[in-house]
């Protein structure tokens, strides 16, 4: 229904309105391809994606491996990592902006840089080098490690360890074993993971908007999709028809993600 | 030879164990900064020296969230209780019903539905928050409770998980009922709700933790102070010209507090919730 309503609002030219008047066809889309920034927040998404997504999947499947071949403490490591989860955004943006990566000396990470010597390093104003990365994509890892641990530990718990053992008899050890067995075993955990990392890469804003924005303002760069969407829609100009036009794609990206991982992973199949 | 490995199995385990707590070091710092911080004075928090400990131990800190005119954090608390639960409650209410009709219900369009509803699964909500918010202030409901609350309480996703849970429930038990006379609704309230408790639990948890944490939505409508939920009021504080450091990570423990008791009980549900939820269909 939202869709719908969104689809025709977008062309129109839409200033502070929902009930517009003045029919301008493709013309909201042809700008929207047209503007830079919107391009450029597809880029921001694709360089977060780039850096995101694999760290993410390697670290969270390293963990799971771990703490599945652990015995004692299982379940305390288990929830160690999985605590996070019940973590919002916003606290872990607070957490990261204003205590580890925090600019001035009392923050963490400079604290300890000051022990080794080092001059502080302000993390989140300047763009050159692009510090403020570190932040974003250390404050998503801790969020949400625990999450894609549990998926692949419940699915490492599903390899049945006759396999393990056969593997054994053959004389398949360590890396063999988590090549030719784990990883193949795996396989539609780790697409269903994959796929989710990157939808939820692409609707990342909250971090975004958290960590970046300062006294109200937000910085030019690092807007990824959603954080264009919202000040092109909700900030001072109301403009809901360019707003609309660009969750159309946004939409239209996402629904072809979708239907790749229907393709891929079964979704549908398992539906009927 | 069974020496050898031996001893590189015990080296394994050695260096297993080494990382998993290294790891382990890393994710609890959060949430030692957040307490020391909390309890903390806001001239030792930017203090150039570094305390491990507060050297203050200021629990006044917590008075001072509830008694900060700017940021009504005790109403934005009640707005978060108000909405996680009611948001919560309903999708198990609505998504339960349709996800038990779609399962045992046989009428004529019940597959169109269901592949309607699995399309929009696909579609996350938060890339259609322009369009919601046009309809939701079209509505006039900006800064209501309503218009927080209520295009969150159906869920795709929750709709089609109950669907398939319900698919594999024991319909013996459903046929042996109906011919003891219940309707499909008795049934479902009096024989199938009651034997599915650990799933209900399940997705209750991952949507309160879900709605309790949710940020996009409620910025959107939230205009209004008073209808600010925690995390809103939490973002206003961040970006906030001039903020006590201090002050500012207790309302951000108390915020999370909830959340934090919810896992010390629920754990093993919300365990469950996300292998659900994250794996829909396997």
């Amino acid at each position: 229904m939202p869709i719908i309503w969104s689809a025709y609002l977008s062309f129109f030219s839409a200033y502070n309105t929902v009930t517009p008047t003045e029919f301008v066809g493709l013309g909201n889309y042809l700008d929207m391809v047209r503007d830079p920034a919107f391009r450029s927040s597809l880029g921001t998404f694709v360089v977060f994606a780039i850096f995101i997504v694999p760290t993410t999947f390697a670290l969270s499947l390293g963990t799971a491996l771990l703490v599945a071949r652990t015995r004692v403490m299982q379940s305390f490591f288990r929830s160690v990592f999985f605590l996070p989860v019940a973590c919002s955004y916003v606290v872990a943006a607070l957490i990261w902006k204003m205590s580890i990566f925090s600019g001035v000396r009392f923050g963490l990470a400079n604290t300890i840089l000051g022990w080794l010597g080092r001059d502080t390093v302000p993390f989140l104003s300047v763009t050159h080098p692009p510090w403020y990365w570190l932040v974003i994509v250390t404050a998503r890892l801790w969020l949400q490690i625990g999450f894609y641990m549990i998926l692949f530990l419940a699915a490492l718990q599903r390899i049945s360890p006759t396999l393990y053992e056969a593997a054994a008899i053959d004389g398949a050890r360590g890396w063999q074993v988590f090549r030719w067995i784990t990883l193949p075993m795996l396989r539609p955990t780790s697409t269903a993971v994959t796929l989710l990392l990157l939808i939820n890469a692409f609707q990342a804003f909250d971090e975004f908007f958290n960590i970046l924005s300062t006294f109200g303002t937000y910085p030019p760069y690092a807007r990824p999709p959603l954080v264009y969407l919202y000040y092109t829609a909700l900030g001072q100009g109301q403009d809901f028809g360019h707003g609309s036009a660009g969750a159309v794609i946004l939409t239209l990206i996402i629904a072809i993600v979708a239907v790749v991982q229907g393709r891929l992973t079964g979704i549908g199949r398992a539906a009927d | 030879m069974a020496i050898v490995q031996d001893r590189s199995q015990r080296a394994g385990a050695i260096g297993r164990y080494a990382a998993l707590g290294l790891g382990a070091l890393l994710f609890l710092i959060p949430f030692y900064l957040l307490v020391r911080n909390a309890l903390m004075r806001d001239l030792d928090l930017t203090a150039p020296d570094w305390y491990w400990l507060p050297p203050h131990w200021q629990w006044s800190n917590l008075q001072g969230v509830f008694d900060d005119p700017a940021v009504p954090m005790g109403r934005a608390l009640l707005n978060s209780v108000a909405i996680s639960v009611v948001q919560t409650v309903g999708v198990l209410v609505l998504s339960g019903l349709a996800g038990y009709g779609l399962a045992r219900i046989p009428y004529r369009h019940a597959n169109a539905v269901f592949y309607t509803i699995t399309a929009t699964l696909l579609i996350p909500a938060a890339v259609t928050f322009v369009p919601s918010f046009v309809l939701v202030s079209s509505l006039g409901w900006i800064s209501t409770l309503r218009g927080l609350i209520v295009p969150g309480l159906f869920q795709a996703l929750a709709t089609f998980l109950f669907r398939q849970f319900f698919l594999s429930f024991p319909k013996e038990i459903e046929e042996a009922a109906q011919i003891d006379g219940l309707s499909y609704w008795g049934v479902f309230w009096r024989v199938v709700v009651p034997n599915s408790g650990g799933f209900v639990a399940a997705i209750g948890t991952i949507t309160f933790i879900g709605s309790w944490n949710a940020f996009l939505w409620p910025l959107v409508i939230g205009r209004d102070p008073d209808s600010w939920t925690v995390q809103i009021a939490l973002s206003t504080y961040l970006t906030a010209q001039k903020v006590d450091l201090a002050q500012l990570f207790m309302a951000a423990l108390v915020a999370i507090l909830p959340l934090l008791v919810m896992f010390l009980f629920l754990q093993r549900w919300i365990v469950e919730g996300v292998e659900r939820t994250g794996i829909a269909g396997d």
